[in-house]
């Protein structure tokens, strides 16, 4: 039986590569112009109406979430995906507290631009400002990426000289603190949360005709121009010095540090790269929301988010967009299982590190240190 | 929201003994557990996830226990030992059970793979999902009451600290309990095949330890200590839930990390820190700031000192 799975697995594997092998060896045009294809699919998902394709749709269930909203949630994962993946597959840093990114992301936009926010109130009573004053959006996405890269450079400053292991315990509790700071002050509404956070049109109001609080197609198409943004970015980064000694680090730290590659600084690097893009995905999050409270933050959370960078394929953007595609997507289109639908992605999870611990679109390097080490256990056992 | 002070030093030195004794009772499940996560981290260089689940489904078989035995509130002495031994039993077998299954289904194949910790990691988590899920559907996703096995009572009054039956029991089962675990792993001869392995894997399997056999059975042994402390949790609280696990297992990590990972005595010695330190921080701050003191607490020992109070390494140390 596990042989047979084993089979297809490797059968299914031997696809997969072929298929990315070809990919690579056709002319450039014809990579760049399958590439927009599919950009141009993704833009046209929320209104998917292919005959055949529609059972796709989480709305073609019973009580089933809609779509656009469903997808919306994916592409502000896949958000996610990228960022804890310069910091997991490119640096090899186990980063479990990655929420705490994603809420202090989430929690800069609702503070300084939501009316009701006990932040914007002592401004406004501080510097004599009229009532109806608060931070404007646009001015609030610099600021989310600041602060978040300031967190994530204050987490790592005194942290990241650990080893792996406690980094993953030390960073699961700054996730956690996060939280219960965020639950535990006044200055972040505490327990109630923060509602009136505004989105790209103002504060959320019927009137909104684009950026509204019923129609998500446009907060989807909002999310999946600055995905596709941040894959170009994090691509040059990873051809670039940086990405270089972001890998150098992963596989021999050592061997790293004699060639002249400052292992601290770039792994700094790596978690305010990482943490900046967490940061965006959480501001994201509490525009199109529009009400966060801290209880949306928790650690089970950043385990998922975890799960769906190695899922994936740590080390290789698409396969880790798709691990954080399937993460969001399958809870929902699955919702006829809904008390099961936990239990059978656990069970997932662990079939896939089984079978495949490569991750389902591993990047090519990654695949190989694997195959490596394999060798190493076969001559020592 | 505070009422009062916020930082309330009175209460917290007025009563420093009963809040110590809180701490050290509170920690000695910390440290029960904690020895899970060191028991394998000690010898596989593995966190394994998924004992906190380990720990969950043993106060699930105690429940069950208790209530085949039809126990109530209060119950006679003769009574209470059969309510224990059997909850003993059952938290144990149970427990220990899992934790083997968790080795057999989630850890073995990976290990003949030789692959990285992070895949680990993953497959733990996966594995822990699904047992607690397992138990949210089967058992419901509320708390589940148990009867009152132990009435608390004053047995100790020192000043004006209060020790209640429930404490000390909780407190010298855990010692009795971890005095036993060191001399297993330093005077037995599985415990000297443990060291073994911990110390050097591939030299052991030369020199005839079966390396398999010795990873079963440090699973065996830390999944019976998480279901010794699912009782006390038990007898301590009385309740329990699908979740349970999480939060505690978060702790008992942090437990064993703060002591050094690998470390036995640094596995008691970090949870009844961290146990003591959260009842501090509770009394101090009106207990909305526990956990944060418990990881604050935990970066700092780790800048000082990056392998934890004790020291690290399962192999090396005295136990």
């Amino acid at each position: 039986m596990t042989d047979t799975i084993r089979n297809l697995t490797g059968r299914v594997s031997g696809a997969t590569g072929q298929i990315g092998d070809r990919f690579r060896a056709m002319p450039k045009w014809q990579r760049v112009l399958a590439f927009l294809a599919f950009v141009a699919f993704l833009y046209y998902l929320p209104l998917l109406g292919i005959p055949g394709l529609i059972w796709l749709r989480t709305d073609s269930i019973e009580n089933g979430n809609n779509w656009a909203g469903v997808l919306f949630t994916c592409a502000i994962y896949v958000l996610i995906a990228i960022g804890l993946n310069v910091v997991v597959g490119l640096a090899g840093l186990l980063d479990l507290g990655y929420v705490g990114f994603y809420a202090i992301g989430a929690y800069s936009v609702a503070l300084f631009g939501s009316k009701q926010s006990p932040v914007v109130k002592a401004l406004q009573s501080q510097f004599g400002l009229s009532e109806n004053w608060s931070v404007a959006w646009a001015i609030c996405i610099p600021l989310a990426i600041t602060l978040t890269m300031i967190s994530g450079v204050i987490l790592g400053w005194p942290t990241l000289r650990l080893r792996g292991d406690y980094l993953a315990i030390v960073t699961l509790g700054f996730g956690e603190i996060i939280r219960i700071i965020a639950r535990n002050v006044d200055w972040t509404g505490g327990p109630q949360g923060i509602a009136e956070i505004p989105g790209p049109q103002g504060e959320p109001s019927p009137d909104n005709k684009i950026f509204g609080l019923i129609d998500v197609k446009p907060w989807y198409w909002l999310a999946l121009t600055v995905v596709i943004a941040m894959v170009f970015v994090v691509r040059g980064l990873e051809n670039s010095r940086v990405g270089r000694a972001w890998v150098a680090i992963r596989e021999d730290e050592d061997a790293a540090a004699v060639m002249g590659v400052y292992g601290f600084k770039y792994k700094l690097w790596a978690f305010a790269m990482g943490a900046a893009l967490g940061g965006m995905s959480g501001f994201l999050y509490a525009s199109r929301n529009a009400f966060i409270e801290p209880n949306q933050f928790n650690a089970l959370l950043s385990i998922l988010f975890v799960a769906m960078v190695v899922v994936g394929g740590a080390g290789n953007t698409a396969g880790v967009a798709l691990g954080a595609f399937l993460v969001a997507y399958l809870p929902e289109r699955f919702r006829d299982f809904a008390e099961y639908r936990y239990l059978v992605f656990g069970a997932a999870l662990v079939l896939i590190m089984l079978l495949r611990p490569q991750g389902l679109i591993p990047s090519r390097r990654r695949s190989r240190e694997l195959q490596d080490r394999r060798k190493e256990a076969s001559v020592n056992a | 929201m505070y009422k009062g002070d916020f930082v309330n030093f009175d209460e917290l030195f007025g009563h420093l003994g009963q809040h110590t004794v809180d701490g050290l009772a509170k920690g000695s499940i910390y440290a029960l557990v904690a020895l899970g996560y060191t028991l394998v981290y000690g010898v596989l260089r593995l966190i394994n996830f998924a004992h906190s689940e380990v720990f969950m489904v043993g106060t699930f078989a105690v429940l069950g226990v208790w209530g085949l035995l039809g126990a109530t509130d209060g119950p006679s002495l003769g009574m209470i030992l059969l309510l224990v031994l059997a909850g003993l039993a059952a938290g144990a077998l149970a427990s220990g059970a899992t934790a083997v299954a968790v080795e057999l289904v989630a850890y073995r194949r990976l290990r003949r793979m030789n692959a990285p910790p992070l895949i680990f990691l993953i497959t733990a988590i996966g594995l822990s999902l699904v047992i607690s899920e397992a138990f949210g559907v089967w058992q419901g996703r509320i708390v589940k009451g148990m009867p009152t096995v132990i009435v608390q009572e004053v047995w100790l009054t020192i000043g004006n600290t209060r020790i209640t039956n429930t404490q000390v029991i909780t407190v010298v089962a855990a010692l009795l309990m971890m005095a036993a675990l060191d001399q297993f792993i330093n005077r037995t001869r599985y415990g000297r095949g443990v060291r073994a392995v911990a110390q050097n894997p591939d030299t052991a399997a030369l020199m005839g330890v079966n390396k398999d056999r010795v990873i079963l059975l440090i699973f065996l042994v830390g999944g019976v200590l998480a279901g010794a402390a699912a009782l006390l949790y038990s007898i301590r609280y009385g309740n329990t839930r699908f979740n349970v696990g999480f939060l505690l297992g978060l702790k008992a990590f942090t437990a064993a990390v703060l002591g050094g990972i690998g470390n036995l005595r640094g596995a008691l010695l970090g949870g009844l820190l961290l146990g003591v330190v959260e009842v501090y921080a509770a009394t101090l701050t009106s207990s909305n700031w526990e956990d944060v003191a418990a990881f604050v607490i935990l970066v700092v020992v780790l800048l000082f000192r990056p392998t934890g109070l004790l020291g690290e390494s399962l192999g090396r140390a005295r136990a």
